[in-house]
């Protein structure tokens, strides 16, 4: 019997709690003995569950540079993510993976200039990539990063992005939240609309992730301003069970997303039926 | 090739049950179903089993893995043991080259060690189709009834049964019945061949339009209009994700036992509403969506993936028992623009 059971999970276990945003939480995970559980390039994905709940994926967050732990931002809006918020540090969990192609940080974004778009929890898959290129800066051009959300509250990673993003050499934040509100003096509007008045490079590699609406819209007005379809990747979330391509849930035309995904440059996505 | 008269087929039978699991077809209330044999037990000569074969290889419902929670600690239980050998008798063309598929999917990288133990651990005899029926079109897929693949091919010629084994496996299941089998000429075989091909060339189901299906690109077949009608009479029950022997869509869930907590896979059917529902939304919210992936699955992306292989074999099932006379030479003959 073959001991390589992809179905089969590890065990992690919960060191550090982080609480973002009133609806998202950031789970740090250790092998048992301490260390990372597996290893993994930006993007990736991994299934973590509570044996009795049930089982999820969900991107990881820190980036593979970090040599110490892994991270899971989670937003809470179901059974295993709502069971993932009430927990408290030293539980342990199980964990599998990681599945799905990551970003191309080696090789196609390597030497560029790069834009980063999110919206909201849409950050949590990009802060990979954003702070392996932190890690690697020799290796890219200029960083524009634009993240906005609902309102200051929810924007998540706040704190990592006022105190160690904004300060990064050759790199420019645009903040933005959907609303007026006090002790707010940045920007207020869209993440659509302030992409289009940034007045941004169209020369750059871009990386948009965030909720669908924002995500079409995104596009549209990077078009608008010179973007092509292959300068844009995003990544994508369906159901999934397996992880591996079996499972038959998160397959889109000839694609499935776990493992042909879930990274797709728009040219590539245009090209597929629109069932994401 | 070797043979034996049909009359001593139950002492074949005898011999190889007292080797390994054996299981062959028989009439049950609900049709022809394989059985695990017992002394004495009559092989069904219907044409085909109700459900398909790939329970030996991809059961209804399969564990996992255990859990045993205690606080805040887990501990996983992998219970995974090697399968006892088995041999399955009278596994027809179709659903022999079934496994082919399945193969396709669970043995290709990361390979499913469920499904690769029992493909092991199984060997299989087919059986040539004397009485191919008109719900019948594996040829459509190249798929040969009067001559089956498998680790041992079996015909019925007269009052004889001919086995031919195809690998060493097929030899060996063979060997355990040696002394019951008298060497055969492979002349009587063909003349069997020739007759089961005169029945085939007579089946009402020929042309399903495959090859029009392929000579147009992905986003113009699923594009076709011909979907926005096709699907109306699906009542989303799933009755032919059951009985085709190429679906291999699981969900996997859990269930609390006193001891513990069991993961464990099951099928599963992208004709359920909540087969891609996520806690923000449904990626295929309506029947014609989920109606249209099944197909399109098996016409246009698995052969995209797998050398222009097809996800269907032609056995016919769907056209027997979906309550709609829906069915995939319907909806190949549409897409294709035949009908």
């Amino acid at each position: 019997m073959n001991n390589n059971e992809t179905l089969i999970p590890l065990l992690g276990v919960v060191t550090d709690i982080r609480t973002e945003t009133p609806d998202v939480k950031t789970f740090r995970v250790n092998a048992v003995g301490g260390g990372k559980v597996f290893e993994h390039i930006p993007g990736q994905c991994a299934f973590l569950s509570i044996p009795g709940v049930g089982e999820a994926l969900f991107s990881i967050t820190s980036s593979p540079t970090n040599k110490e732990f892994m991270e899971f931002s989670i937003k809470r809006c179901g059974c295993v993510t709502t069971w993932l918020h009430e927990m408290e540090v030293g539980q342990m969990v199980t964990i599998r993976g990681p599945y799905g192609n990551g970003f191309p940080v080696d090789t196609e974004l390597k030497g560029k200039d790069l834009l980063f778009i999110a919206g909201g929890i849409g950050l949590a898959p990009v802060r990979s990539v954003i702070n392996y290129v932190r890690a690697h800066r020799e290796d890219y051009g200029h960083i524009d990063i634009v993240y906005g959300s609902r309102s200051k509250e929810d924007l998540v990673f706040y704190d990592e992005i006022v105190n160690e993003w904004i300060g990064e050499k050759d790199c420019d934040v645009h903040l933005t939240i959907d609303r007026e509100q006090d002790n707010w003096d940045g920007h207020v509007g869209f993440v659509p609309n302030y992409v289009k008045e940034l007045g941004l490079r169209n020369t750059s590699t871009a990386v948009l992730c965030g909720p669908p609406i924002m995500i079409k819209f995104t596009l549209a007005g990077l078009k608008e301003i010179g973007f092509k379809d292959e300068q844009v990747y995003t990544t994508l979330e369906l159901r999934m069970k397996c992880g591996v391509g079996k499972c038959g849930r998160c397959n889109v035309g000839d694609k499935f997303v776990c493992k042909d995904g879930p990274v797709f440059r728009f040219d590539q996505l245009d090209k597929m039926p629109s069932e994401y | 090739m070797v043979k034996l008269s049909v009359s001593k087929l139950n002492d074949f039978f005898n011999l190889i049950a007292s080797k390994e699991k054996l299981y062959i077809p028989v009439d049950t209330a609900e049709g022809a179903a394989f059985k695990p044999y017992e002394e004495g037990m009559k092989y069904s000569s219907a044409c085909n089993t109700t459900r398909s074969a790939k329970d030996f290889f991809f059961p209804q419902v399969e564990n996992l893995v255990n859990f045993k929670i205690k606080d805040k600690s887990i501990e996983v239980i992998d219970n995974r043991t090697d399968t006892e050998k088995f041999v399955i008798f009278g596994v027809r063309a179709c659903d022999v080259a079934s496994f082919d598929i399945l193969d396709k999917v669970y043995l290709q990288d990361p390979v499913d060690s469920f499904y690769k133990n029992r493909r092991d651990n199984g060997t299989i005899i087919t059986l040539a189709c004397d009485r191919p029926q008109e719900t019948c079109f594996c040829q459509s897929f190249g798929i040969d009834a009067a001559n089956p693949a498998g680790d041992v091919s079996a015909w019925i010629v007269g009052d004889d049964i001919c086995f031919n084994a195809n690998n060493e496996k097929g030899e060996a299941v063979l060997e355990i019945a040696a002394s019951l089998l008298s060497c055969s000429d492979e002349s009587e075989v063909e003349v069997k061949k020739a007759e089961i091909k005169s029945i085939l060339e007579k089946l009402p189901i020929k042309d399903i339009s495959l090859d029009k299906i392929s000579s147009k690109d992905l986003m113009e077949n699923f594009n076709s209009p011909v979907w926005d009608e096709i699907f109306s009479p699906c009542l989303g029950c799933g009755t032919c994700t059951f009985v085709c022997p190429t679906c291999q869509c699981f969900d996997v869930r859990e269930f609390k036992t006193n001891d513990g907590i069991i993961r464990f896979r099951c099928w599963d059917s992208c004709m359920y509403s909540d087969f891609t529902r996520m806690a923000h939304g449904n990626n295929r919210n309506s029947q014609k969506e989920r109606f249209r992936q099944r197909f399109m699955h098996k016409l246009v992306y698995f052969p995209n993936n797998n050398d222009g292989v097809y996800g269907c074999v032609g056995c016919g099932r769907c056209l027997k028992s979906c309550p709609q006379s829906l069915n995939i030479v319907k909806v190949a003959k549409a897409l294709g623009g035949k009908e």
